[in-house]
């Protein structure tokens, strides 16, 4: 279904997650990280970039692999994005739900 | 009257999420203990509140010698699988660095799927704001001691204390 966000119809399933990664700007992540209650910043960034990059490479997303992105450490990560994070932060990545359990 | 019924009705079927979980690791055996550090650390990716009590065996999970050593037992274990899928003869489990050998090769296929070693795994958990606690009554029977335990355990507490931290509506205790 479409929605719109940050003024954009962006196509994305019933929980929010993007359908299409190519549909991603800034402004669209903004758009959902305000409504995840996250408010970006460069540091978000530069994670939302290591995050697209390993999906788009086809690897699995664990929070231990964020830990050792280089770009943060666990804590960080669970810091930037409170709750959830790693929904939180794929979601804002405009990259799918991850499937992973660690 | 009815309606008001009516009503309560449907506020109780409304989904009540899970708010904090109470995992309790009473084993030693590799699987038992990645079963409470996988469910815990799951939970703390939810935003769940959770604390994993160690008690008896359990305790092994925790301890700075023995953490990084779990074994899976090779003998009694029904489940156990020649590499392959053969069953697994249980003399054979008995022999000398047979359980060794198989718990080695099950922690170096768990760190292939990014399951972190036992020490790490904690680490992850509190990083989340998961809880760590130790059983008093079981380190007092091991004869440990604080210090013989990992930094990420935050307290050596009583069965008391632990019910304590479980107050609230919409907590879960889960025996591993």
């Amino acid at each position: 279904m479409d929605k719109l966000i940050a003024g954009v119809n962006v196509d994305v399933n019933e929980e929010g997650y993007m359908n299409d990664a190519s549909q991603w700007t800034k402004e669209v992540a903004e758009g959902i990280a305000a409504e995840e209650g996250v408010e970006l910043t460069d540091k978000h960034f530069e994670l939302i970039e290591f995050i697209r990059n390993k999906v788009a490479n086809g690897e699995t997303l664990t929070i231990r692999g964020i830990g050792k992105s280089g770009v943060v450490n666990a804590k960080e990560f669970y810091a930037m994005f409170p709750g959830a994070p790693l929904k939180k932060a794929t979601k804002i990545s405009g990259v799918p739900k991850p499937t992973s359990c660690i | 009257m009815e309606k008001e019924l009516k009503e309560q009705v449907a506020v109780k079927e409304v989904k009540e999420p899970l708010k904090k979980l109470l995992l309790i690791c009473s084993k030693a055996n590799l699987e038992d203990v990645y079963a409470a550090l996988v469910m815990g650390n799951g939970a703390v990716m939810e935003g769940i509140e959770t604390k994993i009590f160690f008690t008896f065996f359990g305790l092994d999970a925790i301890t700075k010698k023995t953490m990084n050593k779990l074994h899976t037992a090779t003998t009694g274990n029904p489940g156990m699988r020649m590499p392959g899928g053969l069953p697994f003869p249980t003399m054979l489990g008995g022999l000398p660095g047979v359980e060794a050998g198989v718990s080695a090769m099950m922690r170096k296929q768990m760190d292939a799927l990014d399951i972190p070693p036992v020490d790490e795994f904690l680490e992850l958990i509190t990083a989340g704001g998961g809880e760590i606690y130790a059983c008093k009554l079981a380190m007092d029977m091991f004869k440990l001691t604080k210090e013989d335990l990992h930094d990420e355990v935050n307290d050596v507490i009583t069965v008391g204390q632990l019910y304590e931290m479980c107050d609230g509506p919409g907590v879960q205790i889960v025996f591993t």
